[in-house]
């Protein structure tokens, strides 16, 4: 007699993401929402800033997501949460998880003071910022996330951005937050298990997910979670934790690291760097991945 | 029980007495007493409420928009360039029927640096949806404040409650402390009709097109124009308890005043001082201090101004290319009545200068000669 498969789910099985929201198609930034409310489960208050999510979830009398939501200034994602969370606590509500939901623009931009406030403070919020590295929902614009060398609608290819991506994850660790991590949407169940664990601590928390955005980088959709994968394998976007500002423990070991060529060819924002272009590119990501495995080494 | 206390901490008073839940708050000169007291009295348990020490006053706004959204009685103060750093969360807190309450120390604006008083600060924020009361003594600062909280939470339309800086902000008067139990009855806790819960998931201020956007608006005017008589009713109940009348002005010898004198904040005790003196003098003269900025006593302002000969609006702000800003609204309000009183606009104290007894006789003195201003804008002590 032949065995009976039986699937095992390694995620939760709860949606809180509704089908027929307004994401395009391949959209990170969605996959994330869906793992990390997985994640946290139903008693969450989400507070958005002008993002990409405070359309995604549709127009007012509508929402995709079976949570409450703030739709909050654009710079005041951090400072929002907390005043939620001090709300909340005040009426006698302890349980409910306050989560800032942020882009990079609002998180490494225009965001950033208030993060670092709320930060300093260690203030009692989940604070996640979705990278997809431009102003993706007014229309692909450069922001310090945006990495060197891409094409955005305001470093067009002749004048191509040529500063590196704000290391957002040192400045926070500077802070020396309980617990921050990064993440990708490739790895969903590193991401929900790292925000179940996140969940539990209390003080400030931070994710840096990184989030393809086919639109913005004139990629396929189809390739979103490729992308997700390779950045993590090229070691471009590693995928660690950090606790306390000083304790690294990288989370995706990397045993054949690739190098980046692949990746950026699948993306039409590099698809005008020329060799040469690249070469300091890999040197950079090389020393990146050599600096971080030795904090984690330090442990 | 009384206490002489400054006009910052009878902010804190209030806010005290009203059982803020949430403070979030920033420093600036002259707002830091308000703050300074309210941290002492969280930290000691006089008053139950989180704190928070935001790093600036666009996040205390925010912070206190959360709060509020999420349930508690919220409670800030500022001044000036804090106010000025604040202004997109204003029409936040008006736009999302927010009914936090601020405390905001007037203080002019740089450049350049001035730490004194003229209202150019919250004149400047007049088109955000709140609701403006103008304080000129100590006791008026804590029982606005109360006030202030049950008016904004009935309508979910936010307040601010203005002081003079230093002219109001640091000095010592002695204040009726309200008694707690008292004004929890005048005031119960917080219950908003929605809130931010997971046990009633909703989304708030989202995307809203032009098909729903409008009626929003609609809504917040049309609940501000409930505020004139909710604030005299809210007024006469207050009055009932504590036995002090608050509403949208003050009249002082006005009934047969032939010129009335308009002011604003501690300038009206003033105005009071000069209008005695020229009463002696024979000159009929009297004073209409308005509290509430917004709203507007348009009402109030056509039955009592139209009975006078000449009106004199004193105004400590500016609107650069008209004149001074509540010279407009009383013209505003003249408009369309009978009465040809004419308006004279005076400009005086801008920066802080002092506003003294001998400048109003100096107003009352050109009013008295003229039959009608000879120019747009009176300015009063200014060195040409």
């Amino acid at each position: 007699m032949k065995k009976e498969k039986k699937m095992t789910l390694t995620l939760p099985k709860e949606e809180y993401v509704g089908s027929g929201n307004l994401a395009c198609q391949g959209c990170g930034a969605n996959l994330a929402m869906r793992y990390v409310l997985k994640a946290l489960g139903p008693r969450t208050v989400l507070c958005f800033p002008a993002c990409c999510w405070s359309v995604i979830d549709g127009p007012f009398p509508h929402s995709c997501l079976s949570v409450p939501i703030f739709h909050c200034a654009f710079e005041t994602a951090a400072s929002s949460a907390t005043g939620v969370k001090a709300g909340l606590e005040m009426i006698g509500d302890t349980q409910t998880t306050v989560v800032a939901w942020a882009g990079d623009g609002g998180t490494f931009d225009i965001g950033l003071q208030a993060l670092s406030g709320a930060a300093e403070r260690n203030d009692d919020i989940i604070y996640v910022c979705y990278d997809n590295e431009a102003y993706m929902n007014t229309g692909i614009q450069r922001s310090s996330a945006t990495p060197y060398g891409a094409w955005t609608t305001t470093t067009p290819v002749k004048f191509f951005k040529d500063q590196p991506k704000k290391d957002i994850d040192a400045i926070m660790a500077a802070h020396r937050i309980p617990y921050q991590a990064t993440a990708s949407i490739a790895y969903p169940e590193d991401l929900v298990r790292k925000v179940k664990k996140a969940k539990d601590i209390r003080g400030t928390r931070f994710f840096h997910i990184y989030a393809p955005c086919p639109t913005g980088w004139k990629s396929r959709p189809e390739d979103a979670v490729k992308l997700a994968r390779m950045v993590v394998q090229n070691g471009v976007f590693p995928l660690y934790e950090i606790e306390h500002g000083e304790k690294y423990t990288l989370n995706i070991k990397i045993k054949d690291k690739k190098p980046i060529n692949d990746y950026l060819k699948l993306q039409g924002r590099f698809r005008h760097l020329t060799e040469d272009q690249i070469k300091p590119m890999q040197e950079e990501v090389d020393r990146n991945w050599t600096r971080l495995l030795k904090k984690c080494e330090e442990n | 029980m009384k206490k002489v206390i400054m006009g910052n901490h009878a902010l804190s008073y209030g806010a005290m007495l009203a059982r803020s839940q949430v403070i979030a708050a920033y420093p600036i000169t002259p707002q830091t007493q308000v703050v300074e007291l309210l941290s002492e009295m969280c930290a000691d348990g006089t008053l139950n409420a989180k704190f928070i020490k935001v790093e600036s006053e666009h996040s205390a706004m925010a912070a206190c928009l959360g709060a509020s959204l999420a349930g508690a009685r919220t409670f800030t103060a500022t001044s000036a360039q804090g106010l000025a750093l604040m202004h997109e969360m204003l029409h936040w807190a008006s736009g999302g029927r927010m009914p936090v309450v601020m405390g905001n120390i007037n203080r002019s604006m740089a450049p350049g640096w001035s730490i004194w008083s003229d209202q150019n600060d919250s004149l400047s924020q007049r088109d955000t949806g709140w609701m403006q009361y103008y304080c000129a003594s100590n006791q008026e600062v804590v029982d606005t404040v109360i006030q202030a909280f049950k008016v904004s939470e009935a309508l979910a339309i936010p307040s601010m409650v203005i002081l003079d800086a230093f002219a109001l902000s640091h000095t010592y008067e002695v204040v009726d402390i309200p008694d707690q139990a008292k004004v929890d009855s005048f005031l119960p806790s917080f219950k908003p009709p929605f809130r931010l819960t997971p046990d009633d998931p909703h989304a708030f201020g989202g995307l809203t097109g032009p098909e729903n956007y409008f009626e929003l608006r609609y809504k917040l005017q049309k609940d501000m124009e409930k505020a004139p008589a909710l604030i005299e009713e809210t007024g006469r109940e207050y009055e009932r308890i504590f036995g002090r009348y608050l509403g949208l002005v003050e009249e002082y010898r006005s009934d047969d005043a032939e010129i009335i004198l308009i002011t604003s904040g501690t300038a009206g005790y003033t105005a009071r001082v000069a209008v005695d003196m020229m009463r002696q003098k024979g000159v009929k003269v009297g004073n209409l201090r308005i509290k509430t900025f917004r709203p507007f006593p348009f009402d109030h302002c056509r039955r009592i101004l139209t009975k006078a000969a000449k009106v004199a609006v004193v105004d400590r702000n500016i609107s650069y290319g008209h004149h001074g800003i509540f010279a407009q609204e009383v013209k505003s309000a003249l408009y369309g009545t009978a009465s040809k009183v004419p308006v004279f606009s005076f400009i005086a104290g801008l920066g802080g200068r002092d506003i003294t007894p001998s400048s109003f006789q100096e107003v009352v003195n050109y009013t008295l000669r003229h039959d009608k201003p000879e120019d747009d804008i009176l300015w009063i002590g200014v060195k040409r």
